[in-house]
């Protein structure tokens, strides 16, 4: 469900064709079922109930991934007393694309008290999936109680500080980074000194053409401050990143979809596989939300995410478990 | 009725009083003064309520999480004067205040959550 509002188009520095006005309503449709491929620069859109119709070669990018976020094992309240049927229904949901994803990036709240016996049960839920690469980084609810060290024991090999990381994949250039850490009352998510640093260090010899996509739980995009929904350094990060003609942000966190496209930076924000949350300001606080049984589905989702050598923006596509 | 219930209140006091007395009176009355010295702070809907508590030394309070999503309680002074574990739905956590002073927390999960406790 994209949020049209918050879509803002502030320049259009790519100069790659793309028709931003087909870009954005491509978008909003992929909220409700839609499938948008890049083509030659264009979005073409097609709803889901068409998709045996596309060749697998106009559907294949040359890197396709999948990003899940928020499966909050462990969580057993009326919004939904079954998380790990909805992550098995997502891990379907994902089996059953037709352009096999290369991995997976699992942008936190894996769990949701941070107990041992959830992150297993994720472990043990994913391996069934068919990428069998996943790329984590966690949310507040995975570093409860030890300061992130399970975290880091289970998922963080290679990754400095918290749990930070870079990793190159067919030339696209992808950044984990923990934004869940040292919170300070009254704030919002953080980066902290020492990942900057690492982030400006890591990105400076890149090729300016070179795909970046970032990945970190909390926006790092101010959606909502009155909810701690953003981050309080991200501006100084992104400031990094600003040389590049491709910059593609994947978060999680606030349990629905939402983009917003700012000059080279496309910000995306995924379904949790557990639970919605909802829009800014249409309740008192950000916590689980109801719906009735039968939609539970169709407000939970995985986002599907192609790239096409050559071409500048990925193609974010959102889909829900209904 | 008031009266009634304050006479029974005296007099349960003097028979705990005196059936502490061999054991030293002192403490027992302290251990009835404390147990009367006891706050509740309710967590629910991303907040702390009352956001502000104001209480008398020798207070005990304790927080107890009605949300369905955990919290913690983690106290923001120079010393860090207290730090609870996760609290899911229904858990509970207990301080008791020795010491005058403003105490702000938070919740470490959820920053936005902020509260105080005076303790006069």
């Amino acid at each position: 469900m994209s949020e049209k509002k918050k879509d803002e188009l502030l320049n259009d520095h790519n100069h790659d064709g793309v028709d931003r006005r087909g870009f954005l309503k491509c978008m909003a449709w992929a909220g409700t079922g839609a499938f948008c491929v890049m083509k030659g620069g264009v979005l073409n859109s097609y709803s889901l109930s068409r998709i045996s119709e596309i060749g697998t070669a106009d559907m294949m990018g040359e890197l396709s991934f999948v990003q899940i976020s928020d499966s909050h094992m462990g969580f057993n309240k009326p919004a939904n007393p079954d998380v790990a049927g909805t992550l098995k229904a997502a891990v379907d949901k994902i089996n059953g694309l037709s352009a096999a994803p290369e991995f997976m990036l699992h942008t936190g709240d894996i769990s949701h008290l941070s107990k041992p016996e959830e992150f297993d049960t994720v472990d043990q839920i994913l391996k069934s999936a068919t990428p069998k690469d996943v790329f984590y980084v966690p949310g507040e609810h995975d570093v409860l109680n030890d300061d992130g060290k399970q975290f880091l024991e289970r998922y963080g090999k290679g990754s400095k500080g918290a749990g930070w990381y870079s990793f190159e994949k067919k030339g696209v250039h992808f950044i984990g980074l923990v934004n869940v850490m040292n919170l300070k009352a009254g704030g919002l998510g953080t980066l902290g000194h020492d990942q900057l640093e690492w982030l400006e260090d890591d990105v400076k010899h890149l090729k300016h053409s070179t795909p970046i996509v970032v990945f970190a739980h909390i926006p790092l995009w101010s959606v909502y401050p009155e909810w701690g929904w953003g981050t309080d350094d991200s501006a100084q990060a992104l400031a990094y990143l600003k040389k590049f003609g491709s910059v593609t942000v994947l978060n999680g966190h606030i349990h629905q979809t939402m983009q917003k496209v700012e000059g080279n930076v496309t910000f995306h924000t995924a379904a949790s596989t557990a639970f919605p949350q909802p829009a800014p300001g249409k309740a008192d606080s950000p916590g689980p939300m109801k719906v009735p049984a039968e939609q539970l589905k169709s407000v939970l989702g995985i986002t599907d995410v192609n790239y096409i050598q050559g071409k500048h923006a990925l193609a974010v596509v959102d889909s829900s478990l209904a | 009725m008031r009266r009634t219930v304050f006479i029974a209140g005296l007099a349960a006091a003097l028979v705990l009083g005196t059936l502490g007395f061999g054991a030293g009176q002192k403490s027992h009355v302290a251990n009835a003064q404390e147990k009367m010295l006891t706050m509740e702070v309710k967590i629910d809907n991303f907040s702390f309520g009352p956001v502000t508590l104001t209480v008398p030394v020798g207070t005990t309070v304790t927080w107890v999480n009605r949300d369905d999503i955990p919290h913690t309680v983690v106290s923001t002074d120079d010393s860090k004067t207290f730090k609870s574990k996760v609290l899911d739905t229904d858990e509970k956590f207990s301080f008791t205040f020795s010491k005058a002073g403003t105490y702000p927390y938070f919740c470490s999960i959820h920053p936005k959550m902020t509260g105080k406790v005076i303790v006069q």
